[in-house]
C-alpha cells in the first residue's frame, strides 16, 4: 500500500485548526512586507490525523518487534518517561525564566549530573549535548581547549582506530585535526604496537569506543590508556556501547578523561526515528573547567544568601569552550533518563548490562555455527558475525536483512564496523526474552539454509513490505527532494 | 583481461596516452567495488595534478571514493557528459567513462604505472 | 528484577548453560577483575507509581506557562499546539523506531520527512532543505561551516542581532577551524548598520550571517544585505522564526542562499529548551555542501512510489572525517512535530497565528509606550519588541512575577547599551486580558518608582 502526499491530499479551503477570534485592534499589516502567497497544504484535521496515522503503520518499531540494530542499543522505551515528560512543571516551562520559578527543573538536572558522574566514575557532566555525535564534538573541543590551556600547540592529530563510528573522525575534523587510523589486531583489540609508534607529541588524543563496535571489551585498556596518557595525549570515550558497562565497570577508573553518553541508547529514552537524543558528556575533575555553559549547580550553603536559589545555572566559566545548543539540551530528553535511572538504581542499572550480555552471548553462541564468525571470543552487549560464506553462495548480507524483515524481525546493523566484511552485528539489549531470541535463532538459521538452497528467495527478499527494494541510484542521480506537484 | 593500450596504478585508475594527452579514468574493478556511481566530482579545466595525489571524488550509492591521478599534469579537458550520466563509469569505463584529459608534465611517469598484465595479477591477489 | 527485563531466573539458568557458564559474572572476565563492579552510590530504585509522584513533586516546584501569562521569546515561544500534533509523535511507531536505515520497514519516517523537507522549502522559499538539525543554534553554526565549505573562504560576518547565544555557539562550533568571525552592529531601525557591513565584507568572507525577524524584533529587507554580500561573492545566511513566515516574504525571495531557523515554534512547547529542532535549507546549487540528513523520492522494483535516504556519501558514516558534519542523530520527531503542526496549520492556519501573533504584540506595544516612563524602541516588528522601562528590567520582572506574569527577556547580559531594556514577546496564546494586566502591572511599577 501506498500513502498519498499531504500535498495530494490537499484541497483549497480546508481548514485543520480553529483559532480564537482576534480580541483586540487592529493594526495595519505593512503590505510590502507580506508574503504573496504561503503554498502550504490545506486539510482537515481528519485527514491530518489520518494520515500520518496510515504513515505510522509503514514503519517498524521496538514497540511492534524485535529490533536487534547492533550499536543503537533498541531497547524498550517505558511508558511512564512519555507520560511524565509531558506534565505541565516540564514541558510548559520557558529556558528563560528565573531560576526560583524552575527550581524542580535545576534539580532534576543536577541530579541527573551527579547520578551519571557517579555511573561513569568522571565527577563533571554536561548534559547540553543532544545527540551522541553532539557530545563528542563537545569532548573533543574539550581535549582541545585542555591542550591550549597548557601551551601544547603542537598536538594536531588525533588517533582513531578503524572499527570506530564514522562520527568519531568526522568530529574530530570539526574540531581542526588530522585523523590517523589505527588498526585493531587480530582478536579485535586495538594495536597496541602500533599505537605505541604513532603516539607522541603531535597526538592530541585518542578516540576509543569501549566496548568496541564489534562488541568486544578492549582487553588491554589499561595499557593503551597508560601509552597515550604517557605521551601527554587524552583518552576520548565514545559511550555508544555503555549498555555494557551499567555498575560493571566504570569508564572513568579504566583511564578515560572524557566520555559521552547516548541517553537515547543506555538510558531508554527513546530514538524517535532518529531524534531527539541528548549526549551528556563526562569529564576527569582536571577537564571540568572546559565544560559548556551553563552547567546547572546547587549552593551548599544557603544560610547566608537566604535570597539565592538552591539550584542555579552557572555561567561563570571562564575557561569553558563555549555553549553548544541553543539552551541547557534536551530538557525533556533528560526527565526521561532520569526517571530511568531512579526506577533502577545502583542494582537495577547492573541487571540492565548482565541480561544484555547475556542475551548478546547466547545469540552469539546459536548463530556461530551458521554465520562466520570472525572474533572468535565472548561478547559484550553485541555481537558481528560476517555474511561472506552466505556472499560466496551469491547471498549478501543485504539480502539476509531484507530476508529477517519478511520473518518478521527488524535486520542488525549491517556493513558495520567496517573492518568486518559483509558484517552483521547485533544487539538484542536486555529488555528481550529468550523465546524472542530463540525465534530470531531459527530465522536466521533457516535464511543460512536458503542461501544454500533457495538463493533466489533471499535475493528477492523483502516481499511482505509496503514497498519491495528501492532504487538507491536514481534516488541519488535525480534527485527529487521535494513535492513539486 | 584489461587493454594493455593503457597503464595502471593500484588505487585503480588508469592512464592512457593519447597525441600528447594522457586521457585518465578508472578500471573495470574500480567501478564494480563502487557499485552504482552516482556522483563524479572532477578538477577544472587549467587545474593541476600531480601523480598519486587526490584529484577528486566519486561517490556510489553507498561510498565515496578519493579519485587519485595517475599521473601529473595540466586538466585540459574534463568529460562533462558524467555530470549527467555518472552511470557512463560503470557502464564503459574504458572509454565513454573517461574522466580527464591531462597535459602530462613528464610522460616517463607513466613507467611507475602497472601494465595490464600487472594490473591483472595485482586483481587476481585482491580475488583471493 | 526490574519489569523491563522480561527473562526469569530459570531463563537466565538455562542461557547460562548453554554458554557453559555458572554465573553472570564470567561474562565480564575480559575486564581487569580490579576494576569489576564498582560501588555505585545511587537512590534505591522505586516503583512506577514513586518514580511518577516523585516526578509530579519536581514538575510542581515550577511556575509553568499553564498557569502563568507569559511575555517571554527570545528564541523559545509559546503558541498553540493542536492535539493532534502530540497524538502523532506519541505513536509507538514512530517514536520508538530508529533512523530509517532500512527503506522498505521506515517508509511511515522517510515519507514524513519528505513533507517535511518540502513544507520547509515552502516556508522559507528555498530550493533544498534536510531532514532537520539539533536546534536554531546548532543550525547557524553549521550554516557557517557550510559556507566555508562552499566558497573556502573562512571570514564571517554576523549581526550582532543574531541571537547572542546563537553567535556563541557559533564560536564553540568554530573554535578549531581557524574562523574569523566578525560582528556588525545595528542601526536605529533596529536593522542591520548597512555601512558598517559593506566595510566589514570583503574578499574572504564566506558569508554575512542574520536573524529574521532579528533577536531585537526588527524586521528587515534582506535584500540590501543580499546585494552587500554577493558583492564580495560571500552568501547570505538568514535565520528565521517560521511562524514569522506565515506572514512575511520568504527569505528565498529576497537573495539569502542558506535559510536556517529555531522549529520550536511549530508543534512543540518550550520545554525548558529542549528538545527543539533546527530548520535548514539552502540553493539547490549548493546541495551537495549541506550538512544533515536528506530523503529522497524514488521507486521500487515494482515501479511504486517510495522514499529513501539519499546522498549518503556525504554523511559521516560513509565520509567518515571528510563528511560535510559529523551530525548523526538529529530531531527526527520534532520535525515529525513540525511537519504535523504544518499540515493541520496549512495555508490559512499559519497565517492567521501569524496575524493574531502580530496584532496582539502591536496592542501590547503601542500599549506600553503610551505609559508614562516606558518606551518602544526600534522599528518595524512582527511578535517581539524591545521596551525601555523607568526601573530595572530586573525589578520590573521580579514586580511582575509577584503578580503572577512571566515578563520579559533582559538585555543587559548581551546588550550593555539596552542595560535599561526588555524584549517582550506576545502570541496568539496572550489573550486580550492578559496583556491588559501586563499594562495595568507596569502602569504600577513605573508608578511606584
Amino acid at each position: 500500500m501506498t500513502e498519498p502526499l499531504l500535498f495530494e491530499l490537499s484541497s483549497p479551503g480546508r481548514v485543520g485548526c480553529r483559532l480564537p477570534e482576534l480580541d483586540v485592534p487592529e493594526t495595519a499589516l505593512p503590505e510590502k512586507s507580506l508574503r504573496r502567497e504561503l503554498p502550504l497544504p490545506e486539510l482537515s484535521e481528519r485527514e491530518v490525523a489520518q494520515h500520518f496515522t496510515r504513515l505510522s503503520q509503514l514503519n517498524f518499531s521496538v514497540d511492534t518487534g524485535f529490533y536487534p540494530l547492533g550499536s543503537c542499543t533498541m531497547k524498550y522505551n517505558p511508558k511512564l518517561h512519555e507520560e511524565v515528560a509531558r506534565f505541565p512543571g516540564f514541558a510548559h516551562i520557558h529556558p528563560w525564566q528565573s531560576e526560583s520559578t524552575v527550581q524542580g527543573a535545576l534539580q532534576l538536572m543536577y541530579e541527573l549530573q551527579e547520578y551519571l558522574a557517579e555511573i561513569t566514575g568522571l565527577p563533571g557532566v554536561s548534559l547540553q549535548p543532544v545527540a551522541g555525535a553532539h557530545g563528542e564534538l563537545t569532548g573533543m573541543l574539550i581535549v582541545r581547549a585542555y591542550h591550549l590551556e597548557h601551551g601544547d600547540e603542537g598536538r594536531t592529530v588525533v588517533l582513531v582506530p578503524d572499527s570506530a563510528h564514522g562520527t568519531n573522525p568526522a568530529t574530530a575534523s570539526m574540531c581542526g585535526y588530522e585523523v590517523v587510523t589505527v588498526s585493531s589486531d587480530p582478536r579485535g583489540n586495538t594495536d597496541v604496537g602500533e599505537l605505541g609508534r604513532l603516539m607522541d607529541e603531535t597526538v592530541a588524543g585518542l578516540m576509543l569506543t569501549n566496548p568496541n563496535t564489534l562488541g568486544l571489551f578492549e582487553e588491554h585498556i589499561l595499557q593503551v590508556t597508560e601509552i597515550v596518557h604517557e605521551a601527554g595525549g587524552l583518552i576520548y570515550c565514545d559511550g555508544a556501547n555503555m549498555n555494557a558497562l551499567l555498575g560493571i565497570a566504570s569508564t572513568g577508573e579504566l583511564g578515560t578523561d572524557v566520555l559521552h553518553l547516548n541517553l537515547h541508547k543506555t538510558f531508554s529514552t527513546p530514538h524517535g526515528g532518529g531524534g531527539p537524543g541528548a549526549g551528556a558528556t563526562a569529564v576527569t575533575e582536571e577537564l571540568t573547567p572546559f565544560l559548556p555553559t551553563p552547567v546547572a549547580a546547587r549552593r551548599e550553603e544557603r544560610e547566608s544568601t537566604a535570597a539565592l536559589t538552591e539550584y542555579y545555572l552557572d555561567y561563570e566559566r571562564p575557561h569553558s569552550i563555549g555553549p553548544v545548543s541553543g539552551f541547557y539540551g534536551n530538557f525533556g530528553v533528560m526527565v526521561k533518563a532520569y526517571a530511568y535511572l531512579r526506577s533502577l538504581g545502583e542494582r537495577g542499572l547492573r541487571e540492565v548490562s548482565e541480561n544484555a550480555v547475556l542475551n548478546a552471548n547466547y545469540l552469539l553462541e546459536q548463530l556461530k555455527g551458521y554465520y562466520h564468525l570472525p572474533y572468535d571470543r565472548p561478547c559484550l552487549h553485541e555481537c558481528v558475525f560476517s555474511g561472506k560464506a552466505q556472499a560466496n553462495l551469491g547471498v549478501h548480507t543485504v539480502d539476509i536483512a531484507k530476508r529477517l524483515i519478511d520473518l518478521g524481525f527488524h535486520p542488525p546493523t549491517v556493513y558495520f564496523p567496517l573492518i568486518v566484511d559483509e558484517a552483521l552485528m547485533i544487539e538484542p539489549t536486555e529488555t528481550e526474552s529468550l523465546e524472542t531470541l530463540d525465534a530470531f535463532v531459527t530465522a536466521m538459521r533457516q535464511i543460512a539454509r536458503e542461501a544454500e538452497s533457495e538463493p533466489e528467495l533471499v535475493r528477492g527478499a523483502p516481499r511482505t513490505t509496503p514497498v519491495t527494494r528501492l532504487d538507491e541510484a536514481t534516488a541519488a542521480r535525480k534527485p527529487n527532494l521535494k513535492w513539486q506537484g | 583481461m584489461e587493454p594493455t593500450d593503457r597503464r595502471y596504478s593500484k588505487e585503480h585508475e588508469w592512464a592512457k596516452l593519447d597525441e600528447g594527452l594522457a586521457v585518465v579514468g578508472i578500471t573495470h574493478y574500480a567501478q564494480e567495488q563502487l557499485g552504482d556511481i552516482v556522483y563524479v566530482e572532477l578538477p577544472q579545466a587549467g587545474d593541476t595534478l600531480r601523480q598519486f595525489e587526490s584529484f577528486g571524488i566519486i561517490e556510489s550509492v553507498k561510498a565515496a571514493s578519493d579519485l587519485w591521478a595517475p599521473i601529473s599534469g595540466e586538466v585540459v579537458a574534463v568529460n562533462e557528459e558524467l555530470v549527467d550520466r555518472p552511470e557512463l563509469v560503470n557502464e564503459d569505463p574504458y572509454e565513454g567513462g573517461w574522466m580527464l584529459k591531462v597535459h602530462p608534465q613528464d610522460e616517463s611517469e607513466m613507467g611507475a604505472l602497472m601494465t595490464a598484465e600487472e594490473y591483472g595479477a595485482l586483481l587476481k591477489t585482491l580475488e583471493e | 528484577m526490574s519489569s523491563y527485563i522480561p527473562n526469569t531466573d530459570a531463563d537466565r539458568r538455562e542461557m547460562l548453560e548453554t554458554l557453559g557458564l555458572d554465573s553472570l559474572q564470567e561474562l565480564f572476565e575480559a575486564i581487569p577483575p580490579e576494576k569489576r563492579y564498582p560501588h555505585l552510590d545511587l537512590p534505591p530504585p522505586l516503583s512506577e507509581m514513586e518514580v511518577k509522584e516523585l516526578l509530579r513533586g519536581l514538575a510542581e516546584k515550577n511556575a509553568d506557562l499553564d498557569h502563568h501569562p507569559c511575555f517571554l521569546g527570545a528564541g523559545a515561544y509559546h503558541h498553540f499546539v493542536p492535539a493532534v500534533v502530540d497524538h502523532i509523535i506519541s505513536r509507538g511507531e514512530f517514536y520508538t523506531a530508529y533512523t530509517p536505515y532500512q527503506p522498505e520497514v521506515s517508509q511511515g519516517t522517510l515519507t514524513t520527512i519528505y513533507e517535511f523537507q518540502t513544507m520547509v522549502c515552502q516556508l522559507t522559499g528555498m530550493d533544498v532543505a534536510n531532514a532537520s538539525m539539533y536546534d536554531g543554534a546548532t543550525g547557524v553554526a553549521e550554516a557557517g561551516l557550510m559556507a566555508a565549505r562552499v566558497t573556502r573562504r573562512y571570514g564571517l560576518v554576523v549581526a550582532s542581532t543574531l541571537h547572542p547565544r546563537y553567535r556563541q555557539v557559533l564560536r564553540t562550533y568554530t573554535q578549531g577551524m581557524g574562523m574569523d568571525i566578525q560582528e556588525v552592529g545595528y542601526g536605529e531601525d533596529g536593522g542591520v548598520d548597512l555601512r558598517q557591513a559593506d566595510q566589514l565584507l570583503g574578499a574572504g568572507t564566506a558569508a554575512l550571517m542574520v536573524q529574521y525577524p532579528n533577536f531585537l524584533g526588527s524586521l528587515e529587507d534582506l535584500q540590501p544585505l543580499s546585494e552587500l554580500a554577493n558583492r564580495v561573492g560571500a552568501l547570505l545566511a538568514v535565520c528565521v522564526d517560521p511562524v514569522a513566515l506565515g506572514l512575511f516574504r520568504p527569505p528565498g525571495e529576497q537573495g539569502a542562499d542558506i535559510v536556517v531557523g529555531e522549529g520550536q515554534s511549530l508543534g512543540s512547547p518550550p520545554s525548558y529548551g529542549g528538545p527543539y529542532v533546527g530548520l535548514f535549507a539552502c540553493r539547490q546549487k549548493y546541495l551537495r555542501q549541506m550538512p544533515g540528513r536528506l530523503v529522497g523520492m524514488t521507486t521500487d522494483t515494482d515501479g511504486r512510489r517510495g522514499f529513501v535516504l539519499t546522498f549518503q556519501p556525504r554523511e559521516q558514516h560513509i565520509r567518515r572525517e571528510k563528511a560535510t558534519s559529523n551530525i548523526c542523530t538529529n530531531e527526527a520527531l520534532v520535525a515529525l512535530a513540525a511537519a504535523t503542526h504544518l499540515a493541520i496549520m496549512g495555508k490559512q492556519g499559519l497565517r492567521q497565528v501569524a496575524e493574531l501573533c502580530y496584532h496582539k504584540a502591536h496592542y501590547a506595544a503601542d500599549g506600553i509606550d503610551a505609559l508614562p516612563g516606558y518606551e518602544r524602541l526600534f522599528g518595524q516588528f512582527f511578535k517581539e519588541f524591545v521596551i525601555r522601562t523607568p526601573v530595572s528590567p530586573a525589578t520590573v520582572n521580579a514586580l511582575l512575577m509577584e503578580r503572577g506574569i512571566i515578563g520579559g527577556y533582559r538585555l543587559e547580559r548581551d546588550y550593555p547599551q539596552l542595560g535599561d531594556c526588555l524584549l517582550l514577546c506576545v502570541t496568539e496564546m496572550n489573550t486580550k486580558e492578559e496583556i491588559d494586566s501586563l499594562l495595568e502591572a507596569l502602569r504600577e511599577i513605573g508608578d511606584s518608582r
